[in-house]
């Protein structure tokens, strides 16, 4: 079966600092798949050009048999694409429920259907209880919640996943993780996502990319790519938690 | 919130009523303050929706009252035939404006600047077109009638109030209707955070040129109404910038982004301004520039007190929607 996103030897500088380098995988459709590596080794950068903030400089990225290198970053969530940002950015002075009704409206022909398929998506997120608060007043962990809400209401093929549980305790979590597992099993959601939690990598990765420096140094399965010896180099002092 | 209906009711009756109570002064100044609400709704639009700040928007209410009043002043075309011309003129100019500041990047308070350079050359350009009348500006006949000429918006004072009253509540239930449908959520999560927007497949482009051309025709509407109310049209006048200050005075006292503020901020401002300039008569000073000092007075206060305008707090404790 081919691949939901492909990305071949795609680069990145800015203002000559190289950012990725030569950067290839594929994420097949159904799958959960992690990116992860030290600070600063070009996880976001990938991201980014996957969601059409910038264009790569050299390199194709395939979603679903076609090139979308240079799309915007509306025309790649139109095509499939969800995502959540590092730095949340929730519409503050909106209410939740509207800033969920924001991404529903992509596929919904009216508000009424927006405001009902959101509120589904609260549910499941455990937000629901707090539909009608600002989301300015939300708590670290509900923002994460608030941003994975949202991408989902724009019903992604492919969800982009940017540290989404960094911030939250581990049995929030967990309750994170089976979030999505279900997601994916129930409803065939592929998943890629930038995470630093081991727990969430471990529990969810079905396939693990190890990016140092721009590049790509090792893929495999989760198991497998925590006892390689360059990962473990690239990681030198911090002990992978598995 | 179920109180907001009984008391548009309310409203809506004190104000169909006004005319048969007041008298003349007081239904000019009624009628001035629906010209800011109504203007103050027109430019809420783009800021307060969508959170593209203009401060030039004195170059639609120009353009609007010069397309209609050209019309009239040289081949005695109507003013229903001249709305359409204004219409047309100021949404080409808001889209030429919007597509040149948001394709090319220019935001906040750059793009506020751009707004306020369109306005200022167009107020340069008409001041040397001789054609319009130039600087000495450009009058209309003045056939003042007793009883309502629609067709060519000739007619008692009564008339004009009417005609504002119906353009002001118009732009409230447009944009009433705007806010809870897709351009208003739309709009609002272009001003919360224009990424995320973006992110969530919102062709942010598209949208933020809608806001604009709309706000630019509304307020264009806004420029045919006063070329026949006042009949006379200077460029120095109608395009300066204090005139675009004062059109967004209104909604930044009553409440950006909310329905009500503009409405309420244009009553308080102008009954304000209104009653300062009666006491300051009556105690025989003569000083010019002391409304603008007002203005700004009443700015300051409302910025360091009441960062949201008066309409936020106010909408909550009488229980009503914004």
């Amino acid at each position: 079966m081919s691949a939901l996103l492909e990305v071949r030897s795609v680069s990145k500088s800015f203002h000559g600092l190289r950012a990725v380098h030569d950067a290839s995988f594929e994420v097949p459709p159904g799958a959960i798949n992690a990116l992860i590596g030290p600070n600063g080794a070009g996880k976001t950068t990938i991201f980014n050009m996957v969601a059409g903030v910038y264009p790569p400089d050299a390199g194709e990225i395939v979603f679903d048999g076609r090139r979308i290198n240079g799309l915007r970053p509306d025309q790649m969530c139109a095509a499939g694409i969800g995502r959540t940002f590092q730095i949340v950015k929730p519409f503050a002075g909106l209410s939740v429920l509207d800033n969920v009704i924001v991404g529903a409206l992509l596929r919904e022909k009216s508000v009424a259907a927006a405001r009902q398929v959101s509120r589904d998506i609260l549910e499941k997120l455990h937000l629901g209880s707090k539909s009608n608060l600002p989301a300015s007043s939300l708590s670290l962990p509900d923002r994460k919640r608030l941003e994975v809400a949202r991408a989902l209401a724009t019903r992604p093929t492919l969800l982009l996943l940017d540290e989404v549980m960094a911030g939250l305790r581990p049995i929030e979590c967990d309750q994170m993780v089976e979030v999505f597992r279900g997601l994916n099993r129930r409803e065939g959601l592929t998943i890629l996502l930038i995470e630093h939690v081991m727990r969430a990598v471990m529990a969810l990765a079905q396939d693990i990319g190890v990016l140092h420096q721009g590049e790509v140094i090792a893929r495999g399965m989760p198991a497998e790519v925590v006892r390689d010896p360059a990962v473990l180099e690239c990681y030198l002092g911090e002990e992978i938690e598995v | 919130m179920n109180r907001t209906a009984p008391l548009l009711a309310v409203l809506a009756v004190v104000l169909l009523a006004l005319p048969h109570v007041v008298g003349s002064y007081a239904l000019s100044v009624a009628t001035l303050i629906l010209y800011f609400a109504y203007t103050g709704q027109a430019w809420n639009v783009m800021m307060g929706f969508a959170g593209q700040l203009s401060l030039g928007h004195s170059l639609y209410v120009g353009v609007g009252a010069y397309a209609a009043g050209t019309l009239f002043y040289h081949y005695e075309i109507g003013p229903w035939a001249g709305l359409w011309l204004a219409l047309a003129l100021c949404v080409l100019l808001g889209l030429a404006i919007g597509f040149l500041a948001f394709r090319f990047g220019i935001s906040g308070v750059y793009f506020a600047l751009l707004t306020i350079a369109f306005a200022e050359f167009t107020r340069l350009g008409f001041d040397h077109a001789d054609w319009l009348g130039g600087p000495g500006g450009m009058f209309l006949r003045v056939a003042q009638r007793d009883t309502w000429d629609l067709a060519n918006f000739r007619g008692p004072p009564i008339m004009y109030y009417y005609t504002m009253l119906a353009l002001a509540a118009g732009a409230l239930a447009l944009c009433a209707w705007l806010l809870r449908s897709r351009a208003g959520y739309y709009w609002q999560a272009i001003r919360e955070n224009e990424e995320a927007a973006r992110a969530l497949g919102i062709n942010t482009l598209r949208w933020k040129m809608l806001a604009v051309a709309l706000s630019a025709a509304m307020t264009g509407v806004s420029g045919v109404f006063l070329a026949f109310y006042y009949n006379n049209l200077f460029p120095e006048q109608i395009f300066h910038i204090s005139r675009s200050i004062e059109i967004i005075l209104g909604p930044v006292i009553g409440g950006v982004g909310t329905l009500f503020g503009p409405i309420l901020g244009a009553a308080v401002l102008t009954l304000l301004s209104e009653g300062i300039t009666e006491a300051l008569a009556a105690l025989g000073w003569e000083s010019p520039g002391v409304k603008q000092v007002f203005y700004g007075l009443v700015l300051l206060m409302v910025v360091m007190f009441l960062p949201n305008g008066i309409w936020p707090g106010l909408a909550r404790r009488m229980g009503v929607g914004r």
